[in-house]
């Protein structure tokens, strides 16, 4: 228990802030926080597999967010029947196509032997191919793109309950990672950063801009969500009693019964968007913390003793008759499928999907201050990360206006450089972002929770 | 009459833009290269480097613009310019004692450095949008045009225009002024030769008596420079946007990644590749041809291989081919 100690003071701490927000600012706000907290200690707990365990720098969060996210559009958006009718099955004939060349390139690369007529070989195959992709396509996809461009004009998805999409999201994720670590993963650790940095640009690209697929920046609106809606609640019997028993209080001081009535109206109104705040919450919290029990066990295991064995000496590892190609690309798979339950969960959580709002700043460089703030190579460490600097990251504002105030209080309220920094407030945020990574760096470079090595 | 007219669209849509934008990617390129084959990191602040250095140029030409200072059909920036690569200096100097050189000193690995650039990039974007803000800014004034499609046509009798704005000619004569005294610096004097006797073999260099100091600081000194410079062309050029310009690191990376990293003769063009890439990819060839062929044969699609909202993509797309096929890049740098 003793050595314990510091997970659960930092993690007592942690839930205080929060239960703080909710009394200074409102359980509806806490709850927000919380449950972003717990999506991104998902994300973070996927970063850390890669980076901590296997010492993978991975850039591309953001790609697989990104993918995670459209799992959840193509699982649960209601198919539009007309849109299959005018290219579906064309495009179905586009997946094919890609398919099989796919396949002739490996029959080719695996039956002739390496030469230059080969390369050409293959050359005039992808050109080939992508030629009959683009006469089938073109078409396909502009009658899509016509069918009611302004609600739809996608081929939807499949209307299924969302959750599914957190387990599609992740094999979407493990699948793409499978193909980039095939391509990048012999590269050197910063050239990987940059090569799944400009990848994962190129993931978002595809999904702005494939409209028939994802509607791109005209966004995705009204996912069914797996919990139950306010409106809904509020006109439910025992969600009433349920308010009512818990302000009981509150609700006998006021004696007049229209007003009584009233009150409980807005009670039950604010109540609902907490209830399914706390729904959202308890399914994440589920989330993290099976994804925890399992990253723990594997860490260690056999398998994460040898992870690590590879992180800290790669030709010692290899030597010792060690896959270190293989198992490279196992754990880029896997920590790249959490990312993708992670994206999955956010377009979950907020019931919409906006390819637009997917930015590096946000998606890839924030986990990544978070791994390394909360502590590499410790799961719990990671988790802290996540939620410490997403809270900072949503609370910087108000803690930025207190300080301007603070240090410009000799100032008048008209000063012009007070006027403008109050105005510069969000971008608060970066600085403290960025002092607290380079202080951490330097000062913890273990990050506040170290990693900790069992001894066997 | 018909062939003249299809190469000046070329000209004017393909070729005088993508030389602008390649010089300006070259400038951003040849300093992440030297930065990589000096100080051993990837640089992630680069893109933000060249904001704050456009920014403090702004701020400048601001100033100058209030006391009535202009070079009449010139830009006012190209004034500001020197001014805002002092500041730069001193900015990347005082982040390099700070940061940087704690981590080199514990000759910590790169990915350490790489990450420490990116807590640095954080605080620079800070920086920037916290002073002048994160919104579009022109801050072009002087002569728009050197030659106005309309006079081309008039001039030649051709159908088609040829323009060419002043920012452009401006980046292209900056860049190869700038690019000239640098590989003039790094091939011909000491200074120069003792970076790149560093840049290839560290402890050799220090065995010959290179101060490492110096070098250290040179190589930033030449950062800052070519950020500011770089940056205040493509912001003459386009418009100064902080997010721009932190996307802009993108293809920087590319182009140096492409040209062959730790080699500034190969990041510079590397810039050129990419620029002409990304703009001969996604541009709609119709006109072009229907200039050149026959009315039967004339094309009824835009002839474009790939729609524009894909340009970052083909860049990206050709880092990932070369690091496949070629992974020193084209022009032989380190190998990854």
């Amino acid at each position: 228990m003793r050595k314990n100690l510091d997970v659960i003071a930092a993690y007592s701490i942690m839930l205080g802030l929060i239960i703080l927000v909710g009394f200074l600012q409102s359980w509806s706000m806490a709850l927000s926080i919380l449950c972003l907290c717990l999506i991104s200690a998902v994300m973070t707990i996927g970063a850390n597999i890669q980076w901590g365990y296997a010492g993978l720098i991975n850039f591309g969060i953001m790609g697989y967010t990104a993918l995670g996210g459209l799992a959840a559009v193509l699982v649960s958006a209601p198919p539009v029947e007309e849109a299959w009718k005018a290219g579906g099955l064309d495009m179905l004939l586009c997946a094919f196509i890609v398919f099989s060349m796919i396949l002739v390139i490996r029959l080719i690369l695996k039956k002739f032997s390496k030469s230059k007529n080969r390369n050409y070989i293959i050359a005039a195959v992808i050109i080939a191919g992508l030629i009959l992709l683009r006469l089938i396509s073109a078409p396909a996809i502009e009658s899509i793109e016509a069918v009611n461009p302004a609600t739809t004009g996608f081929l939807g998805g499949m209307g299924l309950p969302i959750l599914f999409s957190w387990i599609v999201g992740a094999f979407f994720a493990g699948g793409l990672a499978y193909v980039i670590g095939k391509i990048a993963l012999g590269l050197r650790a910063d050239y990987l950063a940059i090569a799944t940095l400009l990848i994962s640009e190129i993931v978002i690209a595809v999904i702005k801009h494939e409209d028939w697929l994802s509607r791109g920046v005209k966004n995705v609106i009204g996912l069914k969500r797996p919990v139950p809606y306010e409106i809904d609640l509020q006109g439910k019997e025992w969600f009433i009693n349920l308010v009512q028993k818990f302000n009981q209080g509150s609700l006998n001081l006021i004696s007049n019964s229209l007003e009584k009535q009233q009150a409980l109206k807005q009670l039950v109104i604010e109540s609902s968007t907490v209830f399914v705040k706390l729904c959202f919450a308890g399914l994440f919290t589920a989330v993290v913390i099976v994804l925890l029990i399992v990253t723990q066990k594997a860490l260690y295991s056999p398998w994460g003793r040898m992870m690590r064995a590879i992180r800290d000496n790669e030709e010692a590892a290899n030597a010792m008759g060690k896959n270190v190609v293989k198992q490279h690309l196992l754990i880029f798979v896997l920590g790249s499928a959490i990312v993708g339950i992670a994206g999955a969960m956010m377009v979950t959580y907020d019931g919409l999907f906006t390819p637009g709002s997917y930015r590096p700043m946000r998606y890839t460089f924030l986990i990544w201050v978070m791994v390394i703030v909360g502590g590499s190579g410790n799961n719990f460490g990671a988790i802290l990360g996540g939620f410490a600097v997403w809270f900072l990251w949503i609370e910087a504002a108000p803690i930025a206006l207190f300080l301007i105030n603070l240090f410009t209080s000799g100032l008048e309220e008209t000063n012009a450089l007070k006027v403008h920094l109050i105005n510069s407030i969000p971008y608060f945020r970066f600085l403290m972002m960025g002092v607290g990574l380079l202080l951490i760096m330097r000062y913890r470079p273990k990050g506040i929770l170290p990693e900790k090595i069992k001894r066997v | 009459m018909d062939f003249l007219n299809a190469i000046i669209l070329l000209l004017n849509y393909l070729f005088v833009p993508a030389l602008a934008y390649g010089s300006q990617l070259a400038l951003g390129a040849i300093f992440v290269s030297l930065i990589y084959g000096i100080l051993r990191f990837a640089y992630f602040t680069a893109g933000d480097l060249m904001s704050f250095g456009t920014m403090f140029t702004i701020l400048f030409t601001w100033y100058f613009q209030s006391l009535g200072i202009s070079l009449g059909f010139l830009p006012t920036a190209l004034i500001a310019i020197p001014f805002g690569i002092i500041v730069t200096i001193f900015y990347v100097l005082l982040k390099d004692k700070l940061v940087f050189s704690y981590y080199r000193m514990k000759k910590s690995p790169p990915v350490m450095l790489a990450m420490v650039s990116i807590g640095t990039m954080f605080v620079t974007q800070a920086i920037v949008r916290i002073v002048i803000g994160p919104f579009d800014r022109r801050f072009f004034d002087g002569e728009k045009f050197i030659i106005k499609a309309n006079e081309f046509k008039e001039m030649t009798g051709l159908n088609e225009g040829l323009a060419i704005k002043s920012t452009q000619v401006i980046t292209l004569f900056v860049t190869i002024i700038v690019v000239s005294i640098l590989f003039w610096f790094l091939n011909k004097t000491k200074t120069g030769k003792s970076m790149r006797a560093y840049s290839d073999n560290e402890d050799l260099a220090l065995l010959s008596g290179i101060d490492p100091k110096k070098v250290v600081m040179i190589t930033w000194v030449i950062a800052a420079i070519l950020a500011t410079v770089g940056g205040a062309l493509y912001g003459l050029d386009k418009s100064f946007k902080p997010f721009t310009y932190f996307n802009n690191m993108l293809p920087i990376f590319a182009a140096a990644i492409v040209g062959g990293i730790g080699n500034p003769f190969g990041a510079f063009l590397g810039g050129y590749v990419i620029a002409f890439s990304e703009i001969l990819l996604t541009y709609a060839y119709k006109k072009f041809f229907v200039y050149l062929l026959p009315e039967s044969l004339e094309p009824d699609g835009l002839l474009q291989l790939l729609s524009t909202d894909y340009k970052f993509a083909v860049s990206f797309s050709i880092l990932v081919i070369v690091l496949l096929f070629r992974p020193s890049g084209i022009f032989k740098g380190k190998v990854l």
